[in-house]
């Protein structure tokens, strides 16, 4: 069973702090971490290969210090990983990302799944996983929380609003994972070690054999015009009084804020 | 596509060094001037955008080189997509009906709901009038009686290369955000997430949609210039329902989408209902939530109580269902839901940041927390430093002393 | 918070990165449940193997990651800053592993060192009887040779990991007449027909980790369970020691380094009279003679961890003044920490007060620190002597 990871490194977006002078965001200093729902794939790919055999592939897209990440994969037990990077990438949407992926993924061919997290911490679409499956032409199943392998099928629990949906798809597919699915490995030494010594390959646009049309900003057909923080949530009041006061103050201010 | 630093305008102030996420940015000297210069390394800039907004100076510019070859006019209409399920059309699709009738009036253009469905699924029909439409596309078939991502991205994409709408919303749910991401690839969309914010720019007389990034740390405003249609998804109770017109009528137009048997590679086994799910959080209006202070599972009962007082939904920090407390369809937070609604009271959660770019959207933050100290002060509107089991029961019963 | 830096090689870094992740992550959520409810640390000892820590003094052709003290000193420390019975329970794995170590021959040694370094299994040292702890002498557990047996008879008390373990390392009178020759190493294994387990203690501190009595009745040992020779036993259990007292002395530090984190962070924050008391000078002092005494008890520590390491076989003195000094400073600076908490520290909620509990035992195994007072006296008039 040949499983393929597709993890991004992001900002530790909950330490990320605004200059309260400028109100931008300060994001220098802030730690480069795998996306947490990244984990749970690659955490989900090494359940799966410790049970069935195979191999795990973790790929990821980004600069070349997106490398960090990859080690951290190869730590927990990654058996091969790969960096697509590239500056034609750079400006890349969901569109483009998904399609650099996808044509990686064609281009390392040979294999039964397809793992994601369910989104980024940073941009929080969750539009790369289903994207890939599109460009791929092979089935989505979104939002896991338990994945078992039946033969050349495998079975998905999801994880809806209000209820839970068991499907069954035929391999090979893309599985977007949601955190509660598993918790993920920490790295073992050896993987540690394994991973100071390792060199990531790196693949380029040539080397996927990827269309300029479809690449980088002017790949994407989605542009960002302005980024602003937004405005600094107002103080607000803390009741004090004794509690039966406390009540019915609150119980004033929600009904004044004609929420009942 | 390019980004360049004016250096005309660049005075050296170095804040887009500290935006820069990439560490993409440093100062250089340069001749003539003490100031500095910012220079870019192109191998580390992923042309985010984020040192764009960060210069006061307007000193750095990226350009994208395409312009739009393609003549677009004939994508017209405004679209909006008819969730269902079990038969029922949902909220969220109603008030995306409401703000895309505003969009509809600015561009000029006609309102239309998208209805997949069943035998039976005809019957919603007139609500979607009655909310606004000006035309219903009707798609039914056995394999679109429920959500499954390939019968419906065929169907939808088929109606959307006939009909060419030049915008398309979709409520960010599971089922909207399975669909649009995927639907979107098919038919050569620009494709925006979670949308908050939603416009027509009235010049390009194109959509312009504004969104949270960084775990709602930052907002972005985004366009799809030269991609038909333009997609984006907003999620429930961001926009109000509008006013219902009972009887109002509109155009019905029945499309027979052809499905394949590719399309029905995924098959659905079984719905397991969570019982302790009562009301859906992403809907509900006002939210009770449990954390750590809660001490143990049976609490949640305080708690449960309260929100069925209220009318709302109850919500739970990391910490209780990782503790195995509550189900994690409750969960409210980063790796949980990220829930908007009017009123948020938390008891007994202190408010890690991981909690709070869950839910720190929503309109009235109330906090009941022992400790002072606890960071959910910081967004709430009213806190109470108080024990909550003192205060959860206080206002169970003072609701229903007034209820009489 | 690094005070000293010790130029750590790439990985010895790792290794101490690793465990303070794994502490972090994973002990301090349950520190304070394990230690009221008394609850073996199963789970995290598995976290540990996971992460190939489990055998970081054992070579690697017998599975382990090299036998390096200094490695396994770097993670008892981590984990015992976070939580001291978590240490010893990782500790005290090592103490019964190393007369196999030290003695075992090379079948000895595939039969018990990979399960040990896989973290398959725990192992645990029994020397300790009722009538006999610092006078080990004293032992009264008996070994009779019969064929190619020996029956073992008696009870070894206060057993560290004793029932959770698999492998036991136990020493017991084989010829009482010999005297302080009398007595051998034996390896045996959890179900051996004859021994059985008694009650668990409740202890003042290190409460997750397992204390129990090995009782031993008519229970067969084969001759080929022995380590080393008949009459070794006593030699067997000072080595063993020897050894293993940085591994104590990097528990005591890490215990006082967890506790000085906490002052310190409390001390930050805690606001009196309008200022944090961090900047009252009675704190202030506090603080230097807690840190200053914390960072030479690990330059002790970690010295004689590299001097061991490096081949050397004369450790005894260092080692002994290691656990000395470490145990010692361990059990001041987790007494000061709660004095700097001051009502706070009491309090259970806050997790000073359980290292001021789990400091004390530091002080009291593996030789009292009297004990160990008299050996390092006894070392330095051996050395004097010698000069002439």
């Amino acid at each position: 069973m040949n499983i393929i990871v597709c993890i991004k490194q992001v900002p530790e977006t909950t330490e990320v702090k605004i200059n309260p002078e400028t109100n931008t965001l300060i994001r220098e200093g802030v730690p480069a971490v795998v996306n947490p729902f990244d984990e749970n794939a690659i955490e989900a790919a090494l359940k799966i290969k410790e049970k069935h055999g195979g191999k795990v592939t973790v790929i990821t897209m980004g600069p070349p210090q997106a490398a960090e990440a990859l080690k951290t994969a190869i730590a927990m037990g990654a058996d091969d990983v790969v960096l697509v990077s590239d500056r034609a990438f750079a400006g890349s949407d969901t569109w483009a990302t998904s399609y650099t992926l996808a044509q990686t993924i064609k281009k390392l061919g040979d294999y039964q799944l397809i793992l994601c997290g369910k989104q980024a911490i940073d941009g929080d679409t969750a539009q790369v996983g289903p994207g890939i499956a599109e460009w791929l032409k092979i089935p989505q199943v979104t939002f896991a929380v338990k994945v078992e392998i039946d033969g050349t099928k495998v079975k998905v629990e999801r994880m809806l609003e209000e209820v839970n949906e068991v499907v069954e798809a035929p391999l090979p597919a893309v599985i977007t994972v949601v955190k509660q699915i598993n918790e993920p490995r920490m790295p073992s030494l050896r993987g540690m070690m394994k991973a100071k010594k390792a060199e990531v390959k790196t693949m380029k646009a040539a080397d996927i054999g990827a269309d300029k049309k479809n690449l980088g900003l002017d790949g994407s057909p989605t542009q960002v015009v302005k980024i602003f923080t937004p405005p600094p949530k107002g103080g607000g009041e803390i009741l004090s009084g004794d509690p039966a006061e406390n009540v019915a103050k609150l119980i004033g201010k929600i009904k004044e804020r004609k929420i009942i | 596509m390019s980004i360049r630093v004016i250096a005309d305008k660049c005075t050296g102030c170095t804040l887009c060094v500290k935006a820069c996420p990439f560490a993409a940015i440093t100062m250089q000297p340069r001749e003539g001037t003490p100031k500095k210069l910012a220079v870019i390394d192109l191998d580390k800039c992923t042309l985010c955008g984020a040192c764009v907004s960060s210069c006061k100076f307007d000193a750095i510019e990226i350009k994208a080189e395409k312009e739009s070859s393609q003549d677009l006019s004939h994508f017209k209409g405004v679209w909006v997509f008819a969730e269902q399920r079990e038969g029922k059309i949902q909220p969220v699709a109603y008030e995306l009906l409401g703000e895309g009738r505003k969009l509809a009036e600015e561009l000029k253009t006609d309102l239309s709901a998208v209805l997949c469905g069943g035998e039976d699924i005809e019957e919603e029909v007139t609500h979607l009038f009655a909310y606004g439409a000006d035309k219903v596309y009707l798609m039914h078939h056995d394999e679109l009686k429920d959500y499954k991502s390939l019968p419906y991205t065929r169907a939808i994409a088929e109606l959307i290369t006939k009909y060419k709408p030049e915008i398309f919303l979709l409520g960010a749910t599971t089922m909207g955000r399975d669909l649009a991401a995927r639907l979107a690839i098919r038919v050569g969309a620009g494709l925006t997430a979670d949308c908050t914010g939603l416009s027509i720019d009235p010049e390009k007389k194109i959509l312009q949609q504004t969104r949270p990034a960084f775990g709602g740390n930052i907002m972005a405003t985004i366009i799809s210039p030269n991609n038909r249609p333009q997609m984006a998804t907003v999620r429930p109770k961001v926009f109000r329902k509008p006013d219902k017109q009972e009887g109002k009528k509109g155009e019905l137009i029945k499309f027979s989408p052809i499905i394949s048997p590719e399309d029905l590679a995924v098959k659905l086994i079984e719905i397991i209902k969570d019982e302790s799910i009562k009301v859906n959080l992403a809907e509900a209006e006002i939210i009770i939530s449990g954390g750590r202070g809660i001490g143990e599972a049976k609490n949640f009962k305080l708690i449960e109580d309260l929100a069925r007082e209220l009318g709302g939904a109850v919500g739970a920090s990391r910490a209780t269902v990782d503790a195995g407390w509550i189900s994690a369809h409750h969960q409210v937070g980063q790796t949980g839901k990220t829930v908007a609604p009017k009123l948020y009271i938390a008891c007994g959660i202190s408010g890690k940041i991981q909690h709070l770019v869950g839910m720190q959207s929503s309109d009235t933050i109330v906090a009941i927390n022992k400790d002072p100290d606890a960071p959910i002060f910081k967004v709430a509107t009213y806190g109470i430093v108080g024990d909550l089991f003192e205060y959860v029961p206080m206002l169970t019963n003072k609701l229903k002393e007034i209820r009489g | 918070m690094v005070m000293l830096d010790y130029r750590l090689n790439e990985e010895e870094q790792m290794i101490r990165d690793l465990a303070r992740k794994i502490s972090e992550e994973k002990i301090k959520p349950v520190r304070e449940e394990l230690d009221e409810k008394e609850e073996f640390p199963w789970d995290l000892m598995k976290a540990f193997a996971e992460a190939d820590l489990c055998g970081l003094y054992i070579p690697e052709e017998y599975g382990g990651m090299g036998q390096k003290v200094l490695n396994f000193c770097l993670a008892t420390e981590e984990i015992s800053r976070v939580c001291g019975g978590v240490g010893v329970t990782f500790a005290a794995s090592a103490l019964g592993t190393a007369p196999i170590l030290i003695f075992g021959t090379d079948e000895q040694k595939k039969k018990y060192l990979p399960d040990i370094a896989s973290g398959k299994k725990l192992a645990a040292f029994g020397l300790t009887e009722a009538n006999a702890g610092s006078d080990a002498g004293g032992i009264e557990t008996t070994a009779v040779k019969d064929g190619d047996h020996y029956i073992v008879n008696g009870t070894k008390q206060w057993i560290t990991n004793g029932g959770e373990a698999e492998t036991y390392t136990l020493v017991a009178m084989t010829d009482k007449k010999k005297g302080s020759r009398g007595a051998s190493a034996f390896i045996v294994e959890k179900g051996t027909p004859g021994f059985t387990f008694g009650k668990k203690e409740k202890k003042m501190g290190i409460r997750c980790s397992a204390t129990r009595e090995l009782v031993f009745q008519d229970c067969k040992i084969h001759k080929s369970q022995m380590l080393g020779r008949e009459g070794m036993g006593f030699i067997v259990a000072m080595k063993t020691l020897d050894m293993t007292r940085p591994g104590i002395g990097a528990q005591a530090v890490g215990i006082a380094q967890g506790a000085l984190d906490e002052a310190l962070k409390y001390a930050r924050e805690r606001v009196q009279f309008g200022k944090p008391i961090v900047s009252f000078q009675a704190i202030q002092h506090m603080l230097a003679d807690m840190a200053t005494p914390l960072e030479a008890a690990r330059a002790l520590v970690y010295s004689t961890a590299r001097l061991i390491d490096s081949g050397s076989k004369d450790y005894t003195l260092p080692a002994s003044m290691a656990k000395l000094f470490a145990s010692d400073t361990a059990m001041k600076v987790t007494t000061d920490a709660v004095q700097i908490l001051a009502g706070y520290g009491y309090m259970r909620e806050y997790p000073v007060e359980k290292m001021m509990r789990d400091a004390k035992i530091t002080q009291i195994y593996e030789g009292t620190n009297q004990i160990q007072r008299n050996q390092i006296a006894l070392n330095l008039i051996k050395l004097a002597a010698k000069k002439k």
